[in-house]
C-alpha cells in the first residue's frame, strides 16, 4: 500500500506544487524517488513528530497541502496534542500517513503495532478516518484525502497486500464498497485485513453458508446510510478490523446501531480483544493468534449463528 | 502609536479582565505587557480591518495562559471592539483564557498547551522564506514553557533550516506554575543554550521598550540565524504586591486587591 500511495502522490504532486511531503525521518527507500524529483515539496524533520505535525499546521496555514508520513504509532500517538490542537481545531489541510496499521511490523513487538489508532483518531472533530482494504482504494483514498478539505488520516497496510478488488471500485468518502451480493449475514471490513475477510467468505461459501461483505473504507464519517439499512434486513453484522474492538470499526457501527429504533441484528465485533499483541511473529502469525486468520473469521462467523 | 501607554492599557485591561472573569494567570500578562506593547505597537506589520492580509507579520503567543494580554493588545489597535474584553472568561463569550483563533480576528494560531506554538511558527517561516515572503513570524514563549521538550525539537529545525524569518521572545521571569524556575527545573546558563543550538541571541530587559524595539527592529540577513530573545522580566511587574510572587499566577485580583492594583497602575506610569 505505501508504494501505491507514494506513486499516486507523486502524481499529485507534480500538478499541484503546494502539496509537500513531510516524514519523520522513516520510508527508507520509498519516499526516495519523491525526494530526488520534488526536493521542494519534501521534508523530512527529523526524529520529532511534535515537530512535524507542528510544522505541518504552519505550513498548512499558509497555503500548503501537506502529507505528513511516519510508521506505526509515530504519527499518531506521538503527537496525539498536535492533531487534536493543532491541526483538528485549526482544521487545516494536513493528511496525517501512518505506515503499518494493525500488525504489518509483527517481528518488531507491540511499539510498532498500530491497534488503537483508528479508535482515538475517530474521536477527534473535524477528522476523516480513511483504512483502504487494497491497493486500489489505498490509490482513491489518496486522491480522497488530496482532494477533501480538512485533516485527514490515512491508515495504510505496509507492502505485497493482495489486490482484492478485481477492478478499480467505484470509491466515495463515506461509503462502504460493497464486493458481494446482500446476504442476511454482513461482514464488514476495514483496512488491510479485507483479504481475509474475502478468504473467509470463500470458506464458509463451501461450507455453505452464505455472507455478504462490504470494505468500510471510511471509518469516519461512518456509513450511517448502510447500517441503518442493516439494522432492518440484517440477521448478524460482523465487524472486522486488524485494531482493539473497542472503539474503532466496531464501535463506531455499535454506536449507529444503537440509535436505530428496534434494531434485528446482532452485533459481532472481530478483532483484537482489549490486550496488547505482546506474542512475536509476522503479521499472518498474529492475524491467526488473534483470531483474524481466514479460518478464524470463518470459524467465529459459524460459531455465532443459533444452532 | 505609544508603546508605553498601549503597555499600560494592557495592564489595566488585563487586571479589569482577570477580576471580572474571575480567572487566573494576570501576572503572566503583567510579566510580557511590553514585549506585546513593543511588537503590536512598534514593531509588527499589520492591517487591523484586513486580519489576513497576506504581508502581515506573524504574531503566535505560545504561553497562551496569557492570553488576556493579546485580547488587549487587538482591542487596543482595533481588531476587536475593547467592549469585549468586559466579556473575558464568562458564559457565552468569544475570550476564552487561554487564547483562541474562533471568532476573534487577528488572533493568529490558538495555544493553551505550552510547547505547540513554536513548532507552527517554525512552520509559518519555513513557508515564508520558500515563498522569498519578507514578512516576520514572532513567538513568546514563556520560561516554564521550555521544559517542553517539543520547543527543543523545533529549535533544532529552526536553526537547521536558517529560519532567520524567525525571532522567539522569552519572556524569563523565573517564575513558573508552582515555583521558580530554579527550584523547579533549571533553564541556566539559557543563553547559552539557544547559542549552542545555532541561534543568535540577545539578551534584553524586557520592560525596557527603548531595548526591545532596538533588538526587535534588526532583521537578520536571509539565510542567518533564527533569533531568540531573553526578555528578563519581572512576574506582575507594574503591581508591586503582584511581582515576583508565585501567587499571582492562579489568583484573581478582587476586591481591595483589584481596587489597590487598578490604582497602582493608574498613579504609576511604570514603562
Amino acid at each position: 500500500m505505501r508504494e501505491t500511495f507514494i506513486k499516486a502522490l507523486t502524481k499529485i504532486a507534480r500538478r499541484d506544487r503546494d502539496v509537500m511531503l513531510l516524514t519523520g525521518d522513516l520510508g527508507f527507500g520509498v519516499l526516495t524517488q519523491f525526494a530526488k524529483e520534488l526536493p521542494d515539496q519534501y521534508l523530512n524533520i527529523g526524529v520529532a513528530e511534535q515537530n512535524m505535525m507542528g510544522i505541518a499546521t504552519g505550513l498548512a496555514l499558509e497555503g500548503k497541502k501537506v502529507f505528513a508520513y511516519s510508521i506505526g504509532n509515530f504519527s499518531t500517538l506521538r503527537c496525539l496534542e498536535q492533531i487534536r490542537n493543532d491541526i483538528c481545531y485549526h482544521n487545516v489541510s494536513v493528511k496525517i500517513v501512518s505506515i503499518g496499521g494493525g500488525f504489518c511490523y509483527g517481528p518488531l513487538g507491540i511499539s510498532h503495532h498500530a491497534t488503537e489508532d483508528l479508535a482515538i483518531l475517530r474521536s477527534l472533530p473535524h477528522i476523516t478516518v480513511l483504512a483502504p482494504g487494497d491497493t486500489y482504494e489505498t490509490e482513491k483514498a489518496t486522491h480522497a484525502a488530496y482532494e477533501g478539505n480538512g485533516p485527514f488520516y490515512l491508515r495504510l497496510g505496509r507492502g505485497n497486500e493482495p489486490l482484492v478488488h478485481g477492478t478499480r471500485p467505484a470509491f466515495s468518502l463515506g461509503v462502504a464498497i460493497p464486493l458481494t451480493e446482500d446476504r442476511e449475514l454482513t461482514l464488514i471490513s476495514t483496512g488491510g485485513i479485507l483479504a481475509n475477510v474475502m478468504r473467509a467468505h470463500e470458506i464458509l461459501k463451501d461450507q455453505g453458508t452464505y455472507t455478504s461483505v462490504y470494505s468500510m473504507h471510511t471509518v469516519k464519517p461512518i456509513d450511517t446510510a448502510l447500517i441503518v439499512r442493516l439494522a432492518k434486513t440484517a440477521r448478524i453484522i460482523f465487524t472486522v478490523e486488524e485494531h482493539t474492538i473497542l472503539g474503532g470499526l466496531g464501535g463506531a457501527v455499535a454506536e449507529v446501531l444503537s440509535g436505530c429504533e428496534g434494531f434485528k441484528p446482532q452485533l459481532v465485533r472481530i478483532g483484537l480483544q482489549d490486550q496488547f499483541s505482546s506474542e512475536v511473529g509476522d503479521q499472518d502469525y498474529l492475524r491467526m493468534l488473534y483470531g483474524l486468520s481466514p479460518e478464524a473469521i470463518a470459524a467465529c462467523v459459524q460459531a455465532s449463528i443459533p444452532q | 502609536m505609544d508603546t508605553k501607554k498601549l503597555a499600560l492599557q494592557i495592564r489595566k485591561h488585563a487586571v479589569m479582565m482577570t477580576c471580572q472573569g474571575k480567572s487566573s494567570h494576570v501576572a503572566s500578562v503583567l510579566s510580557m505587557a511590553d514585549i506585546v506593547a513593543v511588537l503590536y505597537g512598534k514593531i509588527m506589520n499589520f492591517r487591523p480591518h484586513e486580519p489576513d492580509w497576506p504581508d502581515r507579520d506573524r504574531f503566535i503567543l505560545s504561553k497562551g495562559h496569557a492570553g488576556a494580554g493579546v485580547y488587549a493588545a487587538l482591542a487596543e489597535t482595533g481588531f476587536i471592539p475593547v467592549e469585549w474584553l468586559e466579556q473575558h472568561c464568562k458564559n457565552g463569550s468569544k475570550l476564552c483564557g487561554h487564547v483562541s483563533h474562533i471568532g476573534i480576528p487577528g488572533v493568529e494560531f490558538s495555544t493553551g498547551s505550552l510547547g505547540h506554538g513554536l513548532p507552527i511558527g517554525a512552520g509559518m517561516a519555513y513557508a515564508g522564506r520558500k515563498a522569498a515572503k519578507k514578512h516576520r513570524v514572532f513567538v513568546i514563549l514563556s520560561d516554564g514553557e521550555c521544559d517542553e521538550g517539543s520547543n527543543w525539537e523545533a529549535i533544532l529545525f529552526a536553526s537547521h533550516h536558517h529560519l532567520s524569518n524567525l525571532t522567539v521572545i522569552v519572556d524569563y521571569n523565573k517564575i513558573q506554575s508552582l515555583a521558580s524556575v530554579e527550584e523547579t527545573l533549571r533553564l541556566e546558563p539559557f543563553a547559552d543554550k539557544w547559542r549552542a543550538f545555532g541561534w543568535a541571541v540577545h539578551e534584553v530587559d524586557g520592560h525596557d521598550h527603548e531595548s526591545l524595539i532596538q533588538v526587535l527592529e534588526f532583521v537578520p540577513q536571509d539565510n542567518g540565524s533564527p533569533t531568540c530573545i531573553v526578555a528578563h522580566t519581572i512576574k506582575g511587574k507594574g503591581v508591586s504586591f503582584m511581582e515576583n510572587a508565585v501567587l499571582w499566577h492562579y489568583r484573581s485580583p478582587q476586591g481591595e486587591e483589584y481596587k489597590a492594583a487598578m490604582k497602582e497602575l493608574e498613579n504609576n506610569n511604570i514603562a
